[in-house]
């Protein structure tokens, strides 16, 4: 998110939404990126954001190849290099990173010509991740400026907090981050315009709350003592949403871990959008394909 | 007749409180005399107006490679790369493949350097068995066999107990230990400093408290014993704070700071260029103010590249995966003159720096231009304007940031033993007769 400029953003959820159009019809296809090829290069486990990049894809006709890291020359020894130049010999015309590393998807776009698409790298960003949220988040609002969000969990080690922080930060919304002191980075005041270690503070007068998974793989050592304290302390209940928004609307990237970052009352309840960003990832990932493929625009994300 | 005679230099040697136009005349490997005008006749004779000329400049900081990892660099191609910088001695680390734990491997090292090396390359021994933290290494033996001073360098002794007993050991041999500070449990998997751009990119950061503390540590300690220790490329305003305020107090420490930690910042990484990864990492603007300030006030006593050459394959990777370190040799003469050009330091402080005070730290002969001593000679043209290129390197390495950078200063003679080990080639300063 740090590349795009507020007008790309916007540009970017006006086509998303006319791409919503086309999953909604009968037959979910349109012709636009014909005979153009998308390899989806997954070196990090992952099934929502791989199968939502696909769908994407076909629903546009690109041809899509999906490569993981068990099924690939990943695992052999190769380097990313030699990997992505083999890629590349292929002739794609783009090709969705997801990667383990901060910077992986940077590299690659300075190693090969075909344009490149950021399906999450490590701790640093998950672009299209936080454009589905504010997708979401416009659907319910009808505008994203001037309001408040919070977004509370692993500050430090999320990167669709990271992404949303500073798209939201471009869209002109009201940041709010809150959790454990261990699981905030430093400087984080910077990156936000309130911080605070008390969820019960941090979610009053908010319109949207954003739950962020606590990720166990990424944690190298304890930030917490264990997951009933963090869940008494920075789960999302349905009393912290009294004094939110009567409208307030709730979000969490998925996978959800019901119970410890968020009580299943508050998951399974109106005010939860969480469905709506697993659809509308679909439309922003069709958008993001067919402004890179289909209008000629020739960035890296 | 004489072999060598340089005429017309400006001749900075610190040791001897020297800064003025001298002539030097040198007879096989010795310098024999010095004086305003000498008109003895020379084998060779080179003109050095207007350059300066400096003892053999001294790095007590590099990665050599040999043995075990021959295809990142050789003591040959170090060697080389260390006299096109500029350098007449270096001291070589011992995280090389056998470690330099015993006896034998600092045999092999210095019996290679013998027969391969065109300068003098003295080596460390490890403090401990396979650099492993666990057990002490043949420092005994290893001092018999010639080492200059002892490192785990690369990693840190993280036991407080083991260091106290490696450093009462190794002074019964009069051999310093050389710390790489940086305390494993606080800096974790890093891959950059701690702060803003760590932030923005994602990546794991190491915090410069990881560095302060174990260097308030290791101060502690050798106050208490009163047994020297040396802090190898000091990176931070804390460490810098410390040592300060510990040689006020007397305790015996001394420092070294590279010249990427006084030129660059965490900046510099911009996106993810695996070039400015290494180890300590790049800090921030006041981190770099801080060391230069120690660098003034001689809190930081040398100048060290920490050369540490990698081949491509290492560097063009994921950045969590790269390995750390950049090359430094050939660039720390233009980057340590950048000192003197932005006038925070005199010429003959800069040159100790690169010369006497390390020559002191680790007590190796060289460092000065005495008359009967080993002619060891650097020859530097403050003004020269040349531009980095990675590709033309004496080092097997390419891994810089300083790639493409335009420098102003350089080494365009270097003599070792009297013999002129590397001349630039742009310049044709000498005359045979």
């Amino acid at each position: 998110m740090e590349d795009l400029t507020p007008e790309d953003i916007s540009q970017i959820l006006n086509t998303s939404k006319l791409m919503k159009g086309i999953s909604e019809r009968d037959v979910k296809k349109a012709p636009t990126l014909r005979g153009k090829t998308i390899i989806n290069m997954f070196a990090e486990p992952s099934t929502r954001t791989r199968t939502s990049f696909e769908i994407a894809g076909k629903r546009l006709s690109a041809d899509v190849i999906n490569i993981s890291t068990s099924g690939s020359s990943m695992s052999k020894g190769e380097s990313l290099k030699d990997m992505v130049a083999n890629l590349e010999a292929m002739r794609p015309d783009l090709i969705v990173v997801r990667h383990k590393s901060d910077g992986a998807p940077a590299m690659i776009s300075r190693w090969t010509n075909c344009t490149v698409v950021n399906a999450g790298d490590g701790r640093h960003e998950h672009p299209t991740q936080s454009l589905l949220d504010m997708m979401t988040i416009l659907e319910s609002k009808r505008k994203l400026e001037g309001l408040n969000v919070v977004i509370f969990g692993d500050i430090k080690n999320s990167r669709v907090a990271r992404s949303n922080m500073i798209g939201m930060k471009k869209m002109g919304m009201n940041i709010t981050v809150c959790g454990p002191k261990t699981m905030l980075p430093l400087y984080v005041e910077e990156m936000a315009d309130n911080v605070t270690t008390s969820l019960a503070d941090a979610v009053v007068g908010a319109d949207v709350i954003m739950a962020l998974r606590i990720q166990t793989e990424r944690l190298e050592k304890a930030k917490f003592p264990n997951a009933r304290e963090y869940s008494r302390l920075f789960g999302l209940t349905l009393s912290h949403l009294k004094k939110a928004k009567h409208n307030a609307i709730v979000l969490h990237p998925g996978p959800i871990n019901q119970g410890i970052e968020i009580s299943p009352e508050v998951v399974e309840g109106q005010w939860s959008v969480v469905l709506d960003q697993v659809t509308n990832g679909v439309a922003v990932r069709m958008a993001t394909l067919y402004l890179l493929l289909g209008a000629g625009l020739q960035k890296t994300e | 007749m004489d072999d060598l005679l340089i005429k017309n230099g400006r001749l900075i040697d610190p040791a001897n409180s020297m800064d003025a136009k001298m002539d030097i005349l040198v007879s096989k490997d010795k310098i024999v005399t010095i004086a305003p005008k000498i008109s003895a006749k020379a084998k060779t004779t080179i003109d050095a107006n207007k350059l300066w000329v400096t003892p053999g400049l001294i790095d007590i900081h590099v990665h050599f490679r040999e043995p075990g990892y021959e295809y990142k660099e050789t003591i040959e191609s170090g060697s080389k790369s260390a006299a096109a910088g500029g350098f007449t001695s270096v001291v070589a680390m011992a995280n090389t493949n056998p470690v330099n734990d015993c006896a034998q491997v600092t045999e092999f090292i210095l019996e290679k350097a013998n027969n391969t090396a065109v300068i003098n390359v003295h080596t460390v021994g490890a403090v401990t068995k396979g650099i492993k933290g666990e057990a002490l290494a043949e420092i005994g033996e290893m001092a018999k066999a010639g080492v200059v001073a002892l490192s785990d360098d690369g990693k840190c002794l993280m036991n407080p107990g083991l260091l106290r007993d490696a450093m009462e050991y190794a002074s019964m041999f009069d051999l310093v230990i050389l710390e790489h500070a940086e305390d494993q449990s606080l800096c974790g998997k890093w891959s950059i400093n701690e702060g803003r751009t760590s932030n923005r990119l994602g990546l794991v950061g190491a915090p410069a408290a990881g560095e302060d503390s174990i260097i308030a540590r290791d101060i502690t300690l050798s106050k208490y014993l009163n047994i020297p220790i040396h802090f190898c490329h000091v990176s931070t305003a804390g460490s810098v704070d410390l040592i300060r305020q510990a040689k006020k107090q007397g305790v015996l420490v001394t420092a070294e700071a590279t010249p990427h930690h006084f030129t660059l910042t965490e900046d510099a990484v911009g996106s993810y260029d695996t070039n400015c990864k290494m180890a300590p990492p790049l800090r921030s603007k006041s981190d770099v103010t801080a060391i230069i300030g120690g660098l003034m006030d001689g809190t930081i006593d040398c100048i060290a590249t920490d050369h540490a050459p990698h081949n491509v394959v290492e560097k063009e990777v994921e950045f969590d995966c790269a390995a750390f370190g950049i090359v430094g040799l050939e660039t720390a003469v233009p980057l340590a003159m950048s000192l003197v050009n932005d006038g925070h330091m005199k010429p003959s402080d800069l040159i100790g720096s690169l010369s006497s005070k390390p020559a002191k730290t680790l007590n190796l002969s060289g460092g000065s231009l005495d008359i009967g001593s080993q002619a060891d000679i650097t020859i530097i043209d403050p003004e020269l304007e040349w531009i980095v290129e990675p590709s033309k390197f004496a080092t097997k390495g390419r891994n810089t940031p300083f790639g493409g950078k335009r420098m102003r200063g350089r080494a365009v003679v270097t003599i070792v033993k009297g013999r002129v080990v590397y001349k630039f080639n742009g310049k044709d300063i000498d005359s045979d007769e």
